[in-house]
Formats: C-alpha cells, structure tokens, sequence
C-alpha cells in the first residue's frame, strides 16, 4: 500500500502547525515528520495536545497556521481525497447504537467507498479477527460492553485497510486479550506497509513495535528520540 | 454515469441505514405519530366538538400538526449523527456530503410520508372530512414532505453540534417553511372541498420550494457538517 | 472601513463622528418637515366634495417607506457578504454579514412598529393578515431573528461563520416564496400599488419623503459603520487572546520542558495507567 503515494514523500509532514480547541491553542506550533512505514508513539501528560495532534492528521481539526500534509497532501485544501486512506480510532466508537455490530461494519465499509462485494468479504473476517465471537455479531451495539465497542469499531477501520494509523489511546478500556488484538493488529498495519501514529500511557507495549518516541508538552514536540535517520529534536 | 450512479448509491446507503435505524427503534413510529394525533386531538379540544368547525381548519390543523412533529423526526435524524462518534467517523469516510444530504433527506421524506398517511386517517376518522380530489392531496403532501425533509435536514445538520439544537432548530426552521405551511394548506383545502382555491397552483408553490430547498441543502451540507 | 483607530479600542474617527452628528440633525429636520410643516393628507372627494385621505396618519410613511427601502438594501448587503464569507473565508465579510443583519433587523423591527401604527387609523386595524408586505415583512424578521440567535450561541464566530452565511442566505432565499405565496394567499392587499402614486404628492410632500430617504440612509451607514467596527474590534480582541495564548502556552513548555519529559517518563514507566 505504501507504493500508492511517491517515494520519499512523508505520510505525516507538519510544519509550525497550530491548532485551537475553542480559543484555547491545544497545539501551539507542533513540527513533526513521519516517514512512510514508521510506527510512533506519542506520549505526554494530559492536555499535552496528543488528541488534537491525532484530529489534525485526520483533518478533523483545522490548522489555526502552519502547515498540514498527509500522505503528500495539503490537508486544508485536499482533505476529502486524503481522509479515505487515513484511520483514526478515537475516544468515541463512532458505532450507531441500534444497528448490529455487522450491519455497523458493513455500512462504513461501503461509506469508505468498497463494494458490496468486496465489503461482504472482509466484514465477517474483520470481525472475527477483532475477536468478538459470530454469537455478538448479530447483535445491536447497545447491547455490547465497551470493549466489545472497541473492538467492533476497531474493525470498522479495518475493513478500509488505511495507509496511515492514528490511534488514540487504543488500549483504553481492553482487557488483556483486546489489547493484544489492538497489538497484532498494529504488527499487520506495519507488515502491510501502513503508518502508524499511536498515543499510550503504556509505554512499553508499544514501544516492543517501534523505535520512535515523540514527547508532547503544552502543545509541542519536546522530545523526539529512535528516528532511524538520527535527525533528532523536533522543537 | 458511474460518478452519478455512484452518487446514488451512496445516497440510498444513507436513507436505508436511517430507516433501518428507525425501524430497529421504532422512535418516529412510536413517539413522533402518536405525538402527531395528539396534536389532532388538542386541536379538537381547543377549538369546538363541532365537526363543522373542525372540517373548515382541517387542512391548516393537519400542516400545523405535521410541522410540528416533522421537528421531532428532524431532531431525531440529526441526533444519529451526535452519537458517539459517528459525525467524525463519517467526516472520515469520504462520503460525498450532497449523497449523505440527499439520503437523511430520503429517510425523513419517507417517516414524514407514513406521518401524513396516519394523521389523513385521523382527519377523516376524528374531523369527518372528505377527499375531492385524491391526485391533488397525494402530489400536494409529497411535494411538501419533500420541502420540509430537505429543509428539515439542512437545519437539522446546522443546528446539531452547537449544543444547543432543541431551542434553536424551530426558531430556524419554521421561518423557513412559512411558504410550505400557506401553501400545503391551501392545496389541502382544495383537495378537502373545503375552500375554493386553485389547488394545483398552490402545488406549483410547493414544487418550487421543494426543489430550491434538495438543491440548496445538497450544496451547503458540506459547509454545515466540515465546520 | 476596518476603522483601525490609533486608539485601540476605540469604534469612534473623525469621520465617523461627523457623519453621525449629521444623520442626528438630519433626524431632527425630518421630525420637524415630517410632524409640522407638511400637511395632513386631505383630499376632496371630485364629485361629492367629501374629505377622505389619510390626514396625520400620512406622516409616519415619512419615516415608515425609507426604513422599508434600507432594511431590504441592509439585507440585501448581508446576502452579498455571506456570499463573500463563503466564498473568500475571510473575517472582514462575516463581520459584514453580522452588522448588516443587526442593523436589518433592528429596521424590519421598526418598520413593523410605525407600519402597525399607521395601519390603525389608515386601514382601522393594527395588523392586517393576507397583506402580503405586511405577512413578508413579518418572516423576514423571524428569519434574521433566527440568524441572531444563531450568532449568539458561541462567543467565538470564526467557528460558525460559514454556517451562518448558509443561513443568511437560505433567508433571503426564502423571501420571494414568502412574498408569492402570501400573495397568492388572499387577493385582498390592504397596501397601496404604490404609496407615492396615489397620494397628492406636492413639493414639500415630495422633498420631505426623499429628506427621510437621505436621513435614513446617513442613519443607517453611521448604525452600520459602528457595528462593524465594534464586530472587528471583537474579533481583534480574539485574535490578542488567541496570539497571548500561544505565547503563553510555548513559554510555559519551554520552561518545564525537561521536567515535563522526564516527569511522564517515570510516571508511566512506573504504572501501567495513570
């Protein structure tokens, strides 16, 4: 998948980018390159700014100044064409409460643009693979735990096979088994050549699948350590 | 072609989900219709137990009615998208903003079909009214549901996500549909053998309103749910 | 027009000023040509001799059809600026639209008021359903009433900007099917053909009636100019707080930078969730 876009061009390229929550300024000026098949991890406390810096890849924010582009596009300009190709698993499930967990999956696998076809195939494998038994996938969301949420929406994203992975705080509300899925799961993503840009408290487990750590505080990259190419401290 | 039949598609995604989601929970049908013929009966209440009284207000009565709840079932599509996420996670999807338009539009027209068919029946059961011209009140309450699903929906995504959509979605919206209600009425009254009027001109109004309200919302639904 | 004063804070310039003495003595000469020196409205009947017209009533069209004409151009600026909103995205037009739909409104306001008491003693009833200015007038206002309650829902308006051009627009929009449908509604308009044409229109009738023009017009520019200026002047003040607020929140990371760091990092080497 890596091959859709140029060679050299960065998934992830932010130049000075602001970006307000109201008029409270949650990023206050954030640079930050990532390279394609990368696997970040941000950290920082919280009300670092490490949700807002995850929106604004997904240009669901929008930049106050500076530069956005993902997947070699300016994200002010061009973001329909980018958000396609981009996953952001947030807080929020984005589940509709009284569908069924397929019929969920199914609907934002053709919203993303697959076919019935192909949405038929993936749904039920997606599913399945996010470990919630064929028993639950039948049934309306509102009758799932929040981990069966998780996992539910997880494969929402799934099924679109995204080139770029924004994942907030993917562990949140797992038990153990979950968060090995959410895991195995960001190991598929790199082995398929996608990119991805993970927040976490947990620290080490995400830290076994990839070498880069970017700190955020008060809506700035502070720290930037593990970048293969040595080009070290983002402020 | 394919873009225009890709469009479609999407858009019939949309009004299936919508009514899926309705008939999984039954919100409009079982909250909104009876609400409808309450308002029916209120009417009834407040103005005379004389069937006389009522036939002559039966079609202003029945739009009245019918704007009212359509505020519900309006409120109720716009709420589908707050919950949980799902506004960001359409955002993402890519579907074109006028397909998603065009199909919360879809869902609605079709609720605000049933609503007028079941509020007819109350009409005719409770006011004793009478249909002259049935061609005339078929076009006449499509035409007008479609104005106001389309308008319904426009206002409904500009007002969801600003926190304060339950007070600030009539005060927009029924402004708006002031022509729809004088309109709706009138042909309704020609079609009950109530008044005199020239129905299908009225009809005409209506076509005009239904048309400007799908297309100016099919082209601002980008605008209001990116911003 | 962005009225950058050296004083900050500060919607007055010299200009401005000016102007506004202008239109208030302008006010005050249209009181005096419009309450006594014009005559009432008397008109004598050309076969039977009988006296019929409007009498004093006649002066408050005076005030009443130029704040008519104003609040339709108000309106029609706002549609023009929200197009511009939409189009171009930059803040000058969506202060634009604000001011003139306020300054719209507020005249839409009055011109239903001095309408109501005019149509009292003219057409014996304080409002009159079926008439179709009357009924379109009456939209009109609860359109824009709706567009400022959707402004006032959040303090800060770059967020809704574009929504409330859509708005705006779909407002104005709406007018003609208003005006149609009312027309259509009852064929019994209560308003003249044209309230110039069939009134006795002598020289001082006539001077008086283009003074209210010019009056309201200065009123109008001066009430515009202001709102304008006090709209840029919040956005000003937004932009300073936004600015400091960046400042501020860059100052503060630089300075606990490296505790900041090394705080996250022990507490979450530490515990798995904090």
């Amino acid at each position: 998948m890596a091959d859709r876009y140029r060679d050299g061009v960065p998934v992830v390229e932010l130049r000075g980018a602001v970006a307000l929550l109201g008029t409270f300024p949650a990023l206050a000026g954030v640079d930050l390159t990532v390279e394609s098949g990368e696997v970040v991890l941000l950290r920082g406390p919280n009300g670092a700014g490490k949700t807002t810096l995850l929106r604004l890849c997904a240009g669901l924010v929008r930049p106050e100044s500076g530069s956005v582009e993902v997947l070699g596009h300016d994200l002010v300009r061009e973001r329909r064409s980018v958000r396609r190709r981009v996953a952001l698993l947030g807080h929020a499930t984005g589940l509709y409460d009284d569908l069924t967990v397929t019929q969920n999956v199914y609907f934002w696998a053709r919203a993303a643009g697959l076919t019935a076809v192909e949405a038929t195939g993936r749904v039920t494998a997606a599913l399945l693979r996010m470990g919630l038994s064929e028993r639950l996938l039948g049934q309306p969301v509102h009758t799932l735990s929040a981990g069966q949420r998780r996992r539910a929406s997880l494969a929402a994203l799934v099924v679109r096979r995204p080139e770029l992975w924004l994942l907030d705080e993917p562990h949140a509300g797992l038990d153990q088994s979950g968060r090995d899925v959410v895991d195995a799961l960001v190991g598929d993503a790199v082995a398929a050549g996608a990119t991805v840009l993970v927040s976490s408290h947990e620290l080490e487990r995400v830290a076994g699948l990839g070498p880069r750590v970017v700190t955020i505080s008060g809506g700035l990259v502070v720290d930037d350590t593990g970048r293969d190419d040595g080009g070290g401290h983002g402020v | 072609m394919s873009e225009v039949r890709r469009f479609l598609a999407d858009a019939r995604m949309v009004a299936a989900r919508d009514l899926r989601i309705e008939f999984r929970s039954r919100v409009v049908v079982g909250q909104v219709v009876p609400f409808a013929l309450l308002v029916l009966v209120l009417f009834g209440f407040a103005l005379d137990a004389d069937h006389r009284t009522l036939r002559t207000f039966a079609s202003g009565l029945f739009w009245v009615a019918v704007l009212l709840s359509a505020l519900l079932a309006v409120h109720r599509s716009a709420a589908l998208e707050q919950s949980d996420g799902t506004m960001d996670a359409l955002r993402m999807s890519g579907l074109p903003p006028a397909a998603l338009f065009i199909g919360k539009a879809t869902a609605v027209f079709v609720q605000l079909v049933l609503l007028e068919v079941v509020l007819l029946g109350g009409l005719l059961v409770l006011y004793g009214v009478q249909v002259v011209d049935p061609a005339l009140l078929v076009v006449a309450g499509l035409l007008a549901g479609v104005a106001v699903a389309a308008a319904g929906t426009l206002y409904g995504a500009l007002a969801s996500g600003l926190g304060v959509r339950e007070t600030l979605l009539p005060i927009l919206l029924l402004p708006v549909l002031a022509p729809v209600l004088i309109g709706a009425t009138r042909a309704f009254d020609d079609a009950l053998g109530a008044v005199a009027v020239d129905g299908w001109a009225w009809t005409g109004l209506l076509a005009v309103a239904a048309l400007i309200a799908t297309v100016v919302g099919a082209l601002a639904h980008g605008v209001l749910i990116e911003d | 027009m962005a009225g950058r004063d050296e004083r900050p804070g500060n919607t007055g310039s010299r200009g401005s000023r000016l102007l506004g003495c202008v239109a208030l003595a302008s006010l005050v000469v249209l009181g005096v040509l419009a309450f006594f020196l014009t005559g009432p409205d008397v008109r004598l009947h050309p076969t039977t001799g009988e006296e019929f017209g409007q009498f004093d009533a006649v002066r408050m069209l005076y005030l009443h059809v130029p704040m008519a004409v104003l609040m339709y151009a108000s309106f029609m600026l706002c549609a023009a600026a929200s197009v511009g909103v939409l189009v171009k995205r930059t803040p000058w037009w969506d202060v634009m639209a604000h001011s003139t739909a306020e300054v719209g409104t507020v005249l839409c306001g009055l011109v239903l008021v001095t309408g109501s008491i005019w149509g009292r003693p003219v057409w014996n009833t304080w409002w009159e359903w079926g008439d179709v200015r009357l009924m379109t007038t009456l939209v009109l206002f609860l359109l824009f009433a709706g567009y400022l309650a959707l402004r006032r829902t959040t303090t800060d308006p770059r967020r809704q900007e574009r929504k409330a051009a859509v708005v705006a627009l779909v407002a104005v929009l709406d007018i003609p099917l208003v005006n149609r449908s009312v027309a259509w509604w009852e064929n019994r308009t209560l308003h003249q053909r044209s309230t110039l044409e069939e009134l006795k229109i002598q020289d001082l009738t006539l001077f008086t009636l283009m003074f209210g023009f010019l009056t309201f017009g200065l009123v109008v520019w001066w009430l515009t100019l202001q709102r304008f200026r006090v709209g840029w002047l919040e956005r000003a003040a937004i932009d300073h707080a936004v600015g400091s607020a960046i400042a501020e929140r860059r100052s503060e990371t630089s300075a606990d930078e490296l505790d900041a760091a090394i705080g996250v990092t022990d507490e979450q080497a530490g515990e798995a969730s904090p």
